[in-house]
């Protein structure tokens, strides 16, 4: 659906160069939720801009759907973003015109006639749970519901593809859950590909199918949520899975250790478990097997978009040659090892 | 009021007819002078860099022209603008003759007013639009003139207010009005009454104008918010 290539975005403010996105290139696929994140100041804000041209790149290509957006005319540019709906972290709504005519002013520019039009809205207000509201104006509207609004309005035309700039980043999280409701519901029942960038990822846990973490003008890692949370590959991801996941172990548990006896030795484990994996009895008959002590120090489970996710830090003791054996046993199962002590 | 001119009562159709005039002078050269200064003031606004618009030749051209126009004293102004008058309407004495001057000289005044209140409007709305697909035509007649409506309002009155003043002005000149009615009996003729006849109906004018104007942005507000 998207295919950017060798992206980069240069402004020029007050004799400054500033070099906001360096030689991006990313793939969305068709009905996907793709997530961008990345700190303040990466780049996000830009990389999604660029997408419908509210900043012109500087170099580089952006196709959507096959069309290459940065060298068309001023007027199919118009109707290309027809097509692309956007959502903003400030809502953007109009307060001279009622929730109903917001969501008419798409319609009203693509020139779509006014019974049809009129029909349309009450469409897009129910899919949002907002009829009731059709006749107020913006500002006598919760946060969420400005939200509602605006996604309806981004609806108006049919798009294909849904861009969301830090749509929830304005709203509390009870509000913001059910925002995310909403766009992963309108993007099963459409097959639209929704592109959202945030700086929170809770948000990318939620939603999307996967995600690119930017840091510093260049995208840094892409991948399937599932494989990024359960191995983050470079500082940036680690600290934003960190954020959601508590994978931090207390310092004085990484010394506080059983003393081995005799020939046993112990190491101190993550286990991390997706999807099916989770619901096997891997850990006790990795003990039957290799003749173990288990000492289970943390553990969490959580949902990551449908898929369960959890992670386990286990200290085991036992003889070195079985212990290795146990890891290798427990990898050839799927799971994902990581060793955070020797002894 | 009409038991302040006693015996003069004779009087009070002259006040009432300079208060017409007056009335008259500023309708028409406040309308007039929108016609011109609405469309300037939105270039001004969209030649902008980072508008929709933008055109930065334009834009300082414009600018610089409204400028100058801005720091002609109305008064000098009235005194330059005498032979065009002449030329445009046959004479520049009247109240006719008089909306010529006032109408120019309040299309740059209107020009910058308009684009304050155009400028208050937050980018994001407009890249709404843009994101929307809009053309520069939608986005003014749909984002810009409805969301700056109560202060483009305000902007009106401030407009109609100011002519008062400047056609008061005009009428020590010949141009009709309460500023004639004004001079000639107040000031030739030592007429106190008159003078504060005047002061009074002006007064009158100008906090009426005001109070439209703040009510129907109030209005407006009102049911926005
Ligand atoms: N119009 C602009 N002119 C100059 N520099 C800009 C402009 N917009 C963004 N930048 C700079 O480009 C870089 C990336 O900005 P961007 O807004 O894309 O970041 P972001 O990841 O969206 O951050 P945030 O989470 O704070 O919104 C920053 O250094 C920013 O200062
Ligand atoms: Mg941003």
């Amino acid at each position: 659906m998207i295919e950017i290539k060798n992206l980069s975005k240069v402004y020029f403010a007050s004799g400054q160069e500033v070099l906001a996105l360096d030689d991006v290139s990313l793939t969305v696929q068709k009905g996907e939720i793709f997530g961008i994140i990345g700190l303040s100041g990466a780049g996000k804000s830009t990389l999604i801009r660029c997408i419908n041209m509210l900043e012109k790149p500087t170099r580089g290509s952006i196709a959507v759907d096959g069309q290459e957006i940065t060298l068309l005319s001023q007027h199919e540019l118009r109707l290309a973003r027809q097509k692309i709906g956007m959502i903003f972290q400030q809502f953007n709504l109009l307060s001279s015109r009622t929730v109903f005519d917001n969501v008419l002013f798409p319609l009203e520019i693509a020139g779509v006639p006014k019974q049809e039009a009129a029909k349309q809205v009450q469409e897009l207000l129910e899919l949002v749970g907002l009829t009731d509201k059709a006749e107020m104006h913006p500002a006598q509207l919760s946060g969420g519901q400005k939200q509602r609004v605006g996604i309806a309005r981004a609806l108006a035309n049919g798009p294909k593809l849904l861009l969301s700039d830090e749509a929830t980043s304005a709203l509390d999280p009870q509000t913001t859950r059910s925002i995310l409701e909403l766009l992963k519901d309108i993007n099963r029942r459409f097959h639209l590909t929704i592109l959202l960038i945030t700086h929170d990822m809770n948000v990318i846990k939620k939603v999307c199918d996967r995600v690119a973490v930017i840091d510093n003008a260049r995208i840094v890692e892409a991948g399937e949520v599932l494989e990024v949370f359960s191995n983050p590959n470079t500082p940036t991801s680690h600290s934003f899975v960190n954020a959601v996941i508590s994978r931090e172990i207390p310092g004085e548990l990484l010394h506080n250790s059983v003393e081995p006896s005799g020939n046993s030795v112990s190491k101190l484990i993550r286990v991390s478990f997706i999807g099916p994996s989770a619901g096997k009895p891997l850990i006790s008959s990795m003990i039957r097997r290799y003749d173990l002590d288990v000492n289970i120090i943390y553990g969490n489970i959580d949902r990551i978009k449908d898929t369960p996710f959890g992670n386990l830090t286990l200290e085991i003791l036992g003889h070195p040659d079985l212990l290795q054996k146990a890891l290798a046993y427990l990898r050839s199962q799927g799971l994902e090892i990581e060793v955070l002590r020797n002894a | 009021m009409l038991e302040l001119l006693g015996d003069n009562s004779w009087m009070a159709g002259k006040v009432l007819l300079a208060t017409w005039e007056t009335i008259y002078m500023v309708l028409i050269s406040t309308v007039l002078s929108y016609l011109a200064g609405l469309p300037l003031g939105i270039i001004l606004v969209t030649t902008n860099e980072n508008h929709i618009l933008e055109n930065k030749g334009l834009n300082q051209v414009l600018g610089s022209i409204v400028n100058a126009a801005r720091s002609i004293p109305f008064i000098i102004f009235l005194i330059l603008l005498i032979p065009f008058t002449r030329f445009l309407i046959g004479t520049s004495i009247g109240t006719v003759a008089s909306i010529v001057p006032l109408t120019l000289a309040a299309i740059p005044f209107v020009a910058r007013i308009v684009e304050t209140s155009l400028k208050e409007i937050e980018q994001g709305l407009i890249e709404a639009a843009v994101s929307m697909g809009a053309n520069a035509r939608q986005i003014i007649g749909k984002v810009l003139l409805p969301e700056a409506m109560p202060s483009l309002l305000l902007g009106v009155a401030i407009t109609a207010i100011n002519l008062v003043g400047y056609s008061a002005m005009a009428g020590i000149v010949g141009g009709g009005g309460l500023g004639t009615l004004a001079y000639y009996y107040g000031y030739q003729r030592y007429e106190d009454t008159v003078m504060w006849i005047t002061v009074i109906v002006l007064i009158i004018l100008v906090q009426g104008m005001q109070m439209l104007g703040d009510n129907l942005a109030g209005k407006i507000v009102n049911k926005r918010r």
